[in-house]
């Protein structure tokens, strides 16, 4: 009896936590390993339409982004409110779109360039003339293969 | 005595209790940075660009379910008024044609749906009607491949699998060049 009582008190009461460090580098490094640091800023309001019908977009590196919308209020002044097209960093015109395509695409590996996908945010209260512009050009660069992006809702069944 | 001489010889340690601490901060940073946005869409494949004419094809009225919708994001789906939400079904009813109507599609493989827009229409509304169609084709595939297969249409199911569904019933929509009557924005 005396052997036991000895050994309970002689053993610290505390859990070890020399691991949590471990535990949460770990977790650390899985986030940071995740993150994607956003490249380019947003210039143009875009506020895309609900739809259920959703794909997911695979493998970033193969995603070129095509942003429509009103210009944000600071760039106004210089750029009008009307609907403008986003590539890159910048304001861009529809003629400006193959060489963005054509970036892009030096960048991808040559294997996996027939995969590259276009993905349109397009303000949901833009017309369609500069939409059908946009789709036209992207025609006329031989990218087909493009991605209304869009915000899930319910599925109605 | 010899053991508690032992134990504050080993509380000299450097305290690592800390570093959880530093390492939570850190994790904290980088959880509230990380946007983990999922890009989702409706993927299309636009029909590649040709300079010439397109051949006209006549098609038998009854084959061709025709939407326009125009600068007051009003529908008009072969020469009626429709609501947006009666889209879905009146779609699916005319490619599967379950009651053999003389007026809709002889048959799925030859069901032809046109849509055709303003440059006025807002995108929002392209879109909403875009999805419909885009559903009521994933509900036939999903109907049939439960019918076949016993399990819904999805990515997961196998290729050939996939290839026989639409097969039957194949997604053809063609847009049209939009009109210019309504104001952009």
């Amino acid at each position: 009896m005396s052997k036991f009582k000895k050994k309970r008190g002689a053993a610290s009461p505390q859990v070890s936590t020399a691991s949590l460090p471990d535990i949460i580098f770990m977790l650390l490094f899985f986030f940071m390993v995740v993150t994607v640091l956003r490249d380019s800023e947003q210039k143009v309001t875009v506020r895309t339409p609900e739809a259920s019908e959703l794909t997911k977009l695979q493998q970033k590196s193969l995603v070129n982004h095509i942003l429509i919308g009103k210009p944000k209020e600071k760039f106004q002044d210089q750029y009008g409110t009307r609907p403008r097209i986003q590539l890159g960093d910048s304001f861009k015109n529809v003629a400006d779109i193959p060489l963005f395509l054509e970036k892009h695409k030096v960048k991808v590996p040559e294997a996996l360039r027939p995969r590259i996908k276009s993905s349109l945010k397009v303000d949901g209260d833009v017309t369609m003339g500069i939409v059908q512009d946009v789709k036209e050009m992207l025609r006329k660069s031989g990218q087909l293969a493009i991605n209304y992006s869009a915000r899930p809702t319910q599925r109605r069944r | 005595m010899a053991r508690k001489t032992s134990r504050s010889r080993m509380s000299n340690e450097v305290n690592a209790g800390s570093m959880a601490d530093i390492a939570f901060l850190l994790l904290i940073f980088f959880l509230v940075t990380t946007t983990i946005d999922v890009d989702k869409g409706i993927t299309v494949k636009l029909p590649p660009w040709s300079e010439d004419e397109p051949d006209i094809t006549r098609l038998k009225k009854r084959n061709v379910f025709s939407i326009l919708v125009n600068a007051q994001n009003q529908l008009l789906v072969r020469g009626e008024p429709m609501r947006v939400a009666d889209l879905r079904e009146n779609t699916k009813e005319f490619i599967a044609n379950p009651r053999k109507m003389e007026n809709l599609s002889e048959a799925p493989t030859k069901a032809l749906i046109s849509l055709k827009n303003d440059r006025g229409t807002k995108y929002s509304k392209y879109i909403e009607v875009y999805n419909e169609i885009t559903a009521a084709y994933n509900e036939l595939w999903d109907d049939l491949a439960l019918k076949m297969y016993g399990v819904p249409y999805s990515d997961d199911l196998d290729v050939a699998k996939r290839k026989a569904i639409r097969d039957q019933i194949p997604k053809v929509l063609s847009e049209a060049e939009p009109t210019a009557f309504g104001e952009e924005n």
